[in-house]
């Protein structure tokens, strides 16, 4: 089951190796760590991180307390649910160009996902499009995946045509 | 009555249409208390200088016959800085690298006292802060409604119809050239080079087009946009600008499918000010077709508003050009 985590780690060095050693103790995976800078730190000077694991869910419980005897808070815990849809056009040559490593792109941040993808290529040596769907556990973290799956188009070239805001 | 005298520098497509809709429109300029007045007229041959008033119907003839009105070598300028008026009609061509005699014509009207309204983008796009501080110092009148969106009003129902309200973000399609060759691709699932090469020949896009495609149309547009309405001040340069040129007939077939369109769109809020092609989905107001230009204008009280319209055309631009002229002088 994916599940996405929000703990608070003391603010001091080696903090969030000490918060992930349970989650490969207990054969979790780790998709995502994302640190919320922008967010103040709360009143007991802590720092909020939020992640996102694949475990099992009989061991989630086990998980909280090993994480808790750690002196790490956990503050909210939820099946991962994507609740945002999105959608961009790719165009340029997305095959040659590693296409998996381009879905990877979002898949990879956790809070995102392709989860569909249509590809038109009309004539070897021309330009394909693509029109990719993206799914993500809210508008921010959308805006974010297509801001990561741009910088890694512009490397390859290929032109992003993202929705207008609605 | 009030006589306004006024001389026209640039005498092409707008040029021309301002002095056709001052002649259609003289009734109208009567009953709200103008007498408009063109004493000169130029182009870049030289101009037709008349105190007592230029008979419009025989320039425009002559233009037509002979392609140019010039009479005397006199330029542009010099008229502005020798010949007394009130208005200066500003239309010569774009210069988007150095402003051009636009620029010129402008500063040295502001200099001497006189009133500016322009469609021409370039200088406005590149010396925005310049031209509005020489027109506050010497307490000029400066209008410049024709320069985004032709016929589509834009600048002055932000300022003064929607006044009062913060302006939260501007998105539209500012470039009747780019659409239309969008919309055909779409409609003929043709590619670019070939709905280029079809708008070329109706005339709608220059031989030259990269003004258009590359999206520094609209970019200047935009500038013009950010700065007057948010007070920025960019120049077309800070404008992050993609152009049409790689949409694949594909791309906008694949769009459709999931209920897009594909248009170039201009877009700036707080801290962003870019023009890129964009999806659009279909029922959005902004999904406009032809050659229509459309703006949204997102604001705190009113919500936001959507105006479509002509963003081209002789006669169109023009309209704006004499709206801006009844708006500084009718009481
Ligand atoms: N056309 C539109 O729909 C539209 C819409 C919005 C804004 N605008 C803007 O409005 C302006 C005029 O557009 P347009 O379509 O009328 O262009 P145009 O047909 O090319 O006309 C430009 C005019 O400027 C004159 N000119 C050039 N250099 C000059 C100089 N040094 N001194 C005096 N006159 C000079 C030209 O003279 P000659 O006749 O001798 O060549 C011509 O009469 C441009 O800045 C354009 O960007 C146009």
């Amino acid at each position: 089951m994916r599940v996405s985590m929000d703990i608070e780690l003391q603010d001091r060095p080696g903090q969030l190796l000490q918060a992930l050693q349970p989650i490969s103790d207990l054969k979790g995976n780790l998709i995502s760590v994302v640190h919320h800078h922008e967010k103040e730190k709360n009143r007991r000077s802590k720092i909020p991180v939020q992640c996102v694991i694949d475990i099992d869910p009989e061991k989630l419980d086990e998980l909280k307390s090993q994480l808790k005897d750690r002196g790490i808070g956990v503050a909210k815990v939820g099946e991962q649910r994507f609740v945002e849809r999105g959608a961009v056009v790719l165009i340029g040559h997305i095959v040659h160009n590693d296409i998996q490593d381009t879905i990877d792109t979002v898949d990879r941040t956790g809070y995102a996902e392709v989860v569909d993808l249509t590809l038109s290529m009309p004539k070897i040596d021309q330009t394909s499009s693509a029109f990719l769907k993206i799914d993500a556990v809210g508008k921010e973290e959308l805006n974010d995946s297509i801001s990561l799956l741009k910088e890694v188009a512009k490397e390859k070239d290929l032109l992003v045509v993202e929705p207008i805001e609605t | 009555m009030k006589t306004i005298r006024a001389s026209i520098s640039g005498f092409g497509a707008v040029g021309q249409g301002v002095a056709e809709v001052l002649l259609k429109k003289q009734d109208y300029l009567k009953n709200v208390g103008l007498d408009i007045k063109v004493i000169a007229i130029s182009d870049s041959k030289g101009s037709e200088i008349n105190t007592d008033g230029i008979d419009l119907s025989s320039a425009l003839a002559r233009k037509l016959e002979k392609g140019t009105v010039a009479l005397e070598d006199k330029s542009s300028l010099e008229i502005i800085e020798s010949v007394d008026h009130d208005l200066v009609i500003e239309t010569t061509s774009t210069d988007i690298n150095t402003g051009g005699i636009g620029l010129k014509n402008m500063l040295s009207a502001f200099n001497s006292g006189k009133d500016v309204v322009t469609s021409n983008k370039g200088p406005l796009a590149l010396k925005y802060n310049e031209l509005m501080e020489a027109s506050r110092n010497s307490g000029s009148n400066f209008r410049f409604e024709a320069t985004v969106g032709g016929a589509m009003p834009i600048i002055n129902l932000i300022k003064d119809v929607l006044a009062g309200n913060d302006v939260i973000s501007v998105e539209g399609i500012l470039n009747g050239t780019c659409n239309y060759i969008l919309t055909r691709m779409m409609e003929e699932n043709a590619p670019y080079e070939q709905m280029l090469a079809e708008s070329q020949e109706l005339g709608i896009a220059e031989t030259d087009p990269s003004y258009d495609v590359d999206g520094i149309d609209s970019a200047c547009k935009l500038v013009i946009l950010a700065n007057s309405v948010f007070g920025m001040c960019f120049s077309y340069k800070d404008v992050d600008v993609t152009g049409i040129t790689k949409i694949t007939p594909e791309s906008l077939l694949l769009a459709q499918n999931n209920g897009y369109v594909i248009k170039l769109i201009g877009e700036v809020k707080d801290d962003l000010i870019r023009v890129a092609p964009r999806l659009v989905p279909e029922d959005s107001p902004l999904a406009v077709g032809g050659t229509l230009n459309v703006a949204s204008i997102q604001t705190d009280l009113s919500g936001t508003v959507t105006v479509t319209g002509r963003g081209a055309g002789s006669i169109e631009t023009a309209s704006a050009v004499l709206s801006d002229i009844v708006s500084i002088y009718r009481d």
